[in-house]
């Protein structure tokens, strides 16, 4: 095969990845639209709603660009483990631990503007990587399957940290949350009207990191072998502890840096609720972002995007057609579910077969 | 190395020597221990019922994680059932029937759809996160909490003086019944070969896929009964968090038991009873305002976490686990 040949080869495989994404995004849609009917609501208006306020609205394309910061970033958790063979669904805790460490460096230090930033940032990444050790190490020394240690991961950090915020770091004039970030450690605002700020080019950054490490480095290459057959992984010599070890590490650091940009990057709040209401939910959206992006790094910056767009559209929906946002994340679950389901690639590899046949003929 | 019914006969009086104790320094502290024997046996009713399902599940070769949706789902339909039929009875037996329901969907997807059951599981689990939450809304337009009528409440009995729940003894009971079934009858013969060795049971002219939604639907029905129960006949009421982790707990039951059911009861006590310590805790006064709230809900989750640390690697799980079967 030539060079065109294979341009042609990567441009069908990309066209398929893109039309499965899209049509389980329609699946989701219209089952969503179907509950709306069968609840008594009008799924035209609520759909119409939550576009338009996600994209037309004042401020709302950058709130929605905005809230697929800590999508995206959960989303490389979930799928740099999946790429290894893993299921890491302890976004959701380590991003607890990085909004609280976020808002302890944060808060407590005191330093000049960006050098505070870069350390409030590391810290709070620091701490999302020391809360995904847990489950790595039960992984790799007792061979306890992570998605059971995440999960009471994820339960422990929740009480932990609402302790931490309501009880050693609380803000004595609003007991309800935590003291705030000082102004050296904020990411400044981008696009008024919204929570837009320029953390967005620090998860880029790490998006870009992800792709780096999995495409072009040997731990990336070791991963993905891991990952799709760990019998020639092992018979090629590469150790299974520390591609648990890497891959949970690697989350934590993404899951980290989501916490601690919910604190730093997304104004008003620059504090941690005693409800962790402003940082929660993110982890479990975040699986279905790594799936819909098929895990790769820049296919889920794409659909941290959708995601995004569907929840911050989700409260417009709930103002205008009075249909709880909730809504939003049943939709995911049902895009999730469609993409396990292998025939469905099938019925569009099939179609795309198809098509180039009847091309091929004309 | 131990016999096994050297281990087994230390296991058992291992927990009840560790529970004495711990109930004795409890009496200490000024906790009742009846009342927590008590909270104990609601506590692990919903986790025997949905390790024993999920035993049954994987005996056949399907992994479903998405035992905490269906604890979700059934806890708060249960609740709606059983106000639209004016049973408790009602609506717990439509929870478990939904339960059912939602288990065959499960099994039919991973069987036929070939699908990735841990996918499945994951979104199963977040759909029900959401779903349950637009559905309080549109029935009852409350934000996650329902109390129902006091009359469709499930009382408990009472027992020379101890408290404790018909669905609790019904499932306690269930444990030596699933190991029957698993190890003595003829369903569960081509229930252990769709799990361990699918190919020969299609040899011998069962369908496998059949065999595994069969396994599939009496998990969930079970895993329902579970759900149900948590909000019809312990609670007295649904909040959206109700299941808080039992799924997955109940998964480390499982886990931890290497799918025999008379273990999975043993640990369901422990957990159990784990769970009742912190609810205790965190009500007994005197008690409750020298330990912080928020440390003591961290209990069940740290006992779940040690226990299946210490048991784990004993087990072995069927060959075919978590594998579409495909034939030749």
């Amino acid at each position: 095969m030539g060079l065109a040949g294979e341009l042609r080869e990567n441009v069908r495989r990309i066209s398929v990845s893109l039309l499965i994404s899209l049509g389980v995004f329609v699946i989701g849609l219209s089952i969503g639209a179907v509950l709306m009917v069968i609840f008594g609501y009008n799924p035209l208006k609520a759909y119409r709603s939550l576009f338009y306020g996600a994209l037309l609205e004042r401020g709302g394309l950058a709130e929605s660009i905005s809230l697929s910061i800590p999508l995206m970033l959960s989303g490389l958790t979930f799928a740099i483990s999946a790429k290894a063979g893993l299921f890491n669904i302890g976004a959701e805790g380590q991003i607890y631990l990085g909004a609280i460490g976020a808002v302890i460096a944060g808060a407590y230090l005191s330093l000049p503007f960006l050098l505070h930033l870069i350390v409030t940032t590391l810290f709070a990444m620091l701490l999302g990587v020391a809360w995904s050790l847990g489950p790595a190490l039960l992984k790799i020394y007792r061979g306890v399957n992570e998605v059971i240690t995440t999960i009471m991961f994820n339960w422990i950090a929740t009480y932990l940290v609402m302790y931490l915020a309501l009880n050693v770091f609380y803000d004595p004039q609003r007991a309800e949350r935590t003291v705030t970030v000082l102004p050296t450690a904020r990411y400044p605002q981008l696009v008024e009207y919204s929570s837009l700020t320029t953390a967005i080019f620090a998860a880029l950054l790490l998006c870009i990191v992800f792709y780096v490490i999995l495409f072009k480095t040997k731990i990336g290459y070791e991963l993905r072998v891991y990952g799709s057959n760990p019998d020639a992984a092992k018979y090629s010599g590469i150790s299974s502890k520390k591609v648990v070890l890497y891959s949970f590490i690697l989350g934590g650091m993404a899951a980290g840096l989501a916490g601690g940009l919910l604190i730093t990057g997304r104004p008003p709040t620059f504090a941690l609720y005693g409800t962790l209401g402003n940082v929660s939910g993110y982890g479990f959206d975040g699986i279905g972002v790594a799936l819909i992006g098929r895990n790769h790094p820049i296919g889920i910056m794409l659909s941290a995007f959708l995601i995004a767009l569907l929840r911050n559209g989700g409260r417009y929906m709930e103002f205008q057609a009075g249909v709880y946002s909730e809504l939003v994340r049943a939709i995911i679950g049902i895009i999730v579910i469609a993409l396990a389901i292998p025939e469905i690639y099938e019925m569009v590899a099939r179609y795309m077969r198809i098509r180039r046949a009847r091309r091929m003929v004309e | 190395m131990m016999k096994p019914w050297v281990r087994r006969f230390t296991g058992i009086t291992g927990t009840i020597i560790s529970v004495a104790v711990l109930l004795y320094i409890y009496e200490k502290i000024g906790l009742s221990p009846k009342s927590i024997l008590q909270t104990t046996f609601l506590a692990l009713t919903p986790l025997l019922l949905a390790a024993l399902g999920e035993t049954i599940n994987e005996k056949g070769g399907l992994v479903n994680i998405g035992l905490e949706g269906i604890l979700l789902m059934t806890a708060v339909l249960g609740v709606y059932f059983a106000e639209i039929t004016h049973s408790g009875w009602y609506g717990l037996i439509l929870g478990a029937l939904l339960g059912g329901l939602i288990g065959f969907i499960f099994g039919v997807i991973s069987v036929y759809g070939k699908a990735d059951q841990i996918i499945v599981g994951i979104g199963l689990n977040l759909f029900s996160l959401g779903f349950v939450q637009f559905f309080m809304m549109a029935v009852w337009a409350m934000p996650g909490i329902r109390i129902p009528p006091k009359e469709v409440i499930i009382p408990p009995t009472t027992i020379s003086g101890f408290r404790v729940s018909l669905i609790t003894i019904v499932s306690i009971l269930l444990a030596p019944i699933v190991h029957y079934l698993i190890n003595e009858t003829k369903f569960g013969l081509w229930l252990r070969a769709a799990g361990e060795a699918p190919e020969s049971l299609d040899a011998a002219g069962v369908s496998v896929e059949k065999i595994r939604i069969t396994g599939a639907t009496i998990g969930g029905l079970l895993t329902g009964l579970g759900g149900a129960f948590m909000s019809l006949a312990w609670f007295g009421g649904v909040v959206k968090e109700i299941s808080a982790g039992r799924g997955f707990i109940a998964l480390a039951i499982m886990v931890a038991s290497g799918l025999r059911p008379l273990y999975a009861l043993l640990f369901s006590f422990i957990f159990g009873f784990a769970e009742a310590t912190a609810i205790a805790i965190s009500l007994t006064p005197g008690v409750k305002e020298v330990v912080p709230y928020h440390l003591i809900l961290m209990i069940p989750y740290i006992v779940t976490l040690a226990t299946v640390s210490i048991f784990m690697g004993r087990a072995r799980f069927p060959k075919a686990l978590g594998l579409p079967y495909r034939r030749e």
